[in-house]
């Protein structure tokens, strides 16, 4: 349970620096009056749609974190064998990459309002997923035509699991992403409106490339090395 | 004292942050039904859970039937008992309590304790509460499925739970009961991040963090574990589908069922203990702190004086929501664990409760010299103080793993968990339902039907599950449809069950008499006025009762002060609103 344990600590780190400044070591019982009753509203001047997303990115890295935790928990069991990885997951990384770098050209474009770059970058982010997606599936038909079935050991159990939990939390964002990406063409979206959607898109994005990149040293056994290395270290 | 020079000359500068885009229904279906309005929603999350808990009571006065007079009911077989036992438990912890709390009070109470005008995602807001329904219409299924509902008990432990032993284990009954949870805990993270967003981003100009009722800080801190807790649960569930329909081993061990070797091998059932109890520690607390904010409002209220220590209250709360999350493994000290990692769980287990402490020395000495109005919902809190204390104590003897391990899965676990999870936060419930009605309404529960309903349901539930204790140091296992002959559970024990089941029937049906009372004083409650009890928060300062949707007509109130300011000398009533300038006037509005 160790990396959700840590993915906790940041979370409770993160809280209780938020919650210092926001003055939680005031007496509110002392103020009163006109003067101190409109502190500098404590609002964050943050679109609340980020906030929400921040938020909802910490649920989803908690998922995710639960996940890798069993993993290591189930892998110090004699029996656990790793399938081989398969190749086309080198190529998957590298298009995933390449969307996330589509979508921060689409952030910088959009917020220099050059419409048309904003567009191509959309699209181009939205496809290279697309792609992505296609390249997990084949992934998976590569691994079950040598026998690598989801039922055959544990270690395959994770690696269809991780890689679906993922591959679904892509194609929820590729509903936002489509979204927004009609709402470029769309002449009546305010500017702001548009950027906003192309900023959490691609926030989205990043997220799930660093997510992504966890599954990928976690399903290639390098995270087992890891440890292993460090405890040498260690002892 | 902070500088409180009036400053009339200056004004109250427009507010930095612009007011979100309110919703506007148009139809009787998107008023009412399909509405994005919290208090709608509030409404329909309150309303379903109580309609499943219902079913829940009913689940619990037939096991109690079952344990009081074995053999009377041919229709309680053994693999229905279990049934009953795992529905009861699991629509109470989670679709009743989690969702009444968090859904119920904290969709109602949110925007209007923060002086907000909903919630910050509306249509997220209501996706949530059909997404419950949904949890909730797949659970009730599960009773009509072929099978039954599932019969693991509410922990649904591997392997059992799996297996065709187990009531549901291969049929329909474990997969309803999965994919419900699943629902459930999608559903729940969309309210979820409605109230924390709310919480962050929605409250009005001068309500700082520290100047929030203590209902909102104790609804707010249990989200935010709840949004962290959940998933854990969500990987159980979703491991355990895939080894009941995949055929995957991830719990499953290699297993020799009736002569059979079955195909699964290698898995963990531990694994499974540690991500259920990831989640289900920390929805101990998700449950108790609404219900400490709760009693916190309901008592300095009702005391008519501040809350004793509003800081370490709040302070207690978060750092016990912090702590919560390392305190899992005091549920499997009997599932072989490494002794250190007892004594560290042991440990925290034990520091935990000092905030918690905190929080009931504050809640006494709030009442200390207090001017005490032994009102309903000050009724129920005086309870809830007791129970929770009583509750807490026999938790001390559970989370040491000496004493745990004989006492573990008898009766006194029983007892233990329903005083100070069941009992007391269902007390608070009571209590803020009494309090806030007449808000919701703009009618007044009737009285005297409200003290027959309080003081059956404390005193009863004394009844049922103090004794109950007793018959757990014997011995007396849990789970168990019946003892019959065993040389350590003397004849006694037979009639304090049947005591106990009698008494849990005449608890239910005061709780029907609540029902009642809640839809009779709909019509006939007396007129409530904005404000009866008199209190100072800025969900009763609204312009109309019940508020409408946007809650407070043309302009957001202004917060000047905390919420606790009641019997402030000098004042010229016993309490001063948040919203209220006093000893100054309202300054001009600059636009």
């Amino acid at each position: 349970m160790s990396v959700i344990l840590v993915f906790i600590l940041v979370v409770v780190g993160f809280s209780f620096w938020w919650l210092l400044q926001h003055r939680v070591l005031s007496k509110p019982w002392l103020e009163h009056g006109v003067h101190t009753a409109l502190p500098e509203t404590d609002l964050s001047g943050m679109p609340t749609a980020k906030i929400g997303l921040g938020i909802f990115l910490a649920v989803v890295g908690a998922l995710f974190a639960l996940f890798a935790s069993a993993y290591f928990m189930r892998m110090e069991y004699s029996d656990w064998q790793a399938p081989p990885l398969p190749r086309i997951l080198w190529l998957n990384t590298a298009i995933l990459f390449l969307a996330s770098v589509a979508l921060h050209c689409a952030v910088r474009a959009v917020r220099e309002q050059r419409l048309e770059t904003t567009r191509l970058a959309l699209v181009t982010g939205g496809l290279a997923t697309l792609v992505f997606l296609a390249g997990q599936l084949t992934a998976w038909r590569d691994l079950s035509a040598d026998g690598h079935f989801l039922d055959a050991n544990p270690a395959n159990g994770f690696f269809y699991l991780l890689t679906g939990v993922h591959g679904l939390h892509i194609l929820g964002g590729l509903v936002a992403l489509g979204l927004t990406t009609a709402r470029a063409w769309d002449k009546t979206v305010a500017p702001e409106r548009l950027r906003l959607g192309v900023e959490l898109c691609a926030s989205y994005w990043h997220f799930l490339l660093i997510v992504w990149l966890g599954v990928f040293i976690l399903l290639a056994g390098w995270a087992g090395d890891f440890i292993a290395f460090c405890r040498q270290l260690l002892l | 004292m902070v500088d409180a020079t009036p400053r009339m000359d200056e004004g109250i500068p427009p507010a930095e942050v612009p007011e979100l885009e309110l919703y506007h229904p148009r139809s009787w279906w998107t008023t009412y039904v399909f509405s994005q309005d919290a208090k709608v929603i509030a409404i329909q999350y309150g309303g379903t859970a109580m309609a499943i808990g219902l079913v829940a009571l009913v689940l619990s006065w037939l096991m109690r039937l079952q344990l009081g007079f074995p053999g009377t009911f041919d229709f309680i077989t053994p693999d229905a008992y279990y049934q009953f036992i795992t529905m009861h438990g699991m629509i109470m912890v989670i679709y009743l309590l989690t969702a009444l709390f968090l859904g119920g009070f904290g969709n109602y109470l949110i925007p209007l304790m923060v002086g907000a005008r909903d919630m910050v995602f509306p249509y997220v807001n209501m996706l949530s509460y059909w997404i419950y329904l949904l949890a909730v219409l797949v659970l009730v299924a599960s009773f009509f499925a072929p099978g039954g509902p599932t019969g693991a008990g509410w922990t649904l432990y591997p392997p059992q739970a799996i297996l065709s032993g187990t009531p549901g284990g291969q049929s329909w009954g474990i997969i309803l009961m999965l994919v419900s949870l699943i629902l459930f805990i999608i559903g729940f993270t969309m309210g979820g991040l409605n109230y924390v967003v709310t919480v962050i981003q929605g409250r009005t100009r001068g309500m700082t963090l520290m100047r929030m009722p203590l209902t909102v800080w104790g609804i707010f801190t249990a989200t935010v574990m709840a949004l962290l807790a959940f998933p854990a649960l969500f990987v159980a569930c979703v491991m355990m589908l895939f080894d009941r329909l995949l055929g995957t081993s991830f719990f499953m061990p290699a297993l020799v069922e009736m002569g059979e070797q079955l195909s699964y091998g290698g898995g963990s059932p531990i694994l499974f203990q540690h991500l259920f109890w990831f989640f289900g520690h920390p929805e101990v607390y998700i449950v108790a702190l609404p219900a400490f904010g709760i009693v916190s409002d309901l008592i300095s209220t009702h005391a008519r004086k501040n809350i004793f220590g509003y800081r370490m209250m709040v302070w207690a709360i978060v750092i016990i929501g912090a702590l919560s999350f390392i305190v899992w493994a005091h549920h499997m000290y009997v599932s072989g664990m490494h002794p250190w990692f007892g004594f560290f769980f042991a440990t925290t287990t034990l520091i935990i409760a000092v905030p918690t402490a905190i929080k009931v020395y504050n809640w006494v000495l709030t009442l200390w010299r207090g001017d005490i109005h032994l009102t309903i919902p000050m009724l129920f809190a005086l309870a809830f103080i007791v129970t929770f204390v009583n509750g807490g104590l026999t938790g001390l003897f559970l989370g040491n793993v000496v004493v745990d391990v004989p006492l573990s899965d008898t009766m006194f676990v029983v007892a233990h968990f329903h005083m100070v999870m069941g009992v007391a936060p269902i007390l608070v419930i009571f209590g803020a339902l009494y309090h806030w009605y007449p808000k919701i309404t703009g009618r007044m529960l009737d009285e005297r039907l409200g003290q027959f309903h309080f003081w059956v349901t404390f005193v009863g539930a004394y009844a049922i599950f103090f004794p109950m204790h007793y018959v757990g140091l014997v011995g007396v296992p849990r789970r168990y449809v019946e003892t019959g002959e065993s040389a350590f559970i003397p004849p006694s024990v037979q009639d304090l069950n049947a005591f106990i089941t009698i008494a849990a029937l005449i608890v239910g049906f005061a709780q029907m008499v609540f029902l009642f009372n809640l839809f009779w004083s709909l019509r006939y409650g007396k007129d409530a006025g904005g404000n009866p009890w008199h209190a100072t928060s800025l969900e009763w300062q609204t312009p109309t009762t019940p508020p409408p949707h946007g809650n407070w007509g043309d302009e957001r109130p202004v917060v000047y002060r905390w919420a606790y300011d009641y019997s402030v000398p000098g004042a010229p009533q016993d309490f001063i609103p948040q919203n209220d300038p006093w000893p100054q006037k309202a300054p001009m509005r600059t636009v």
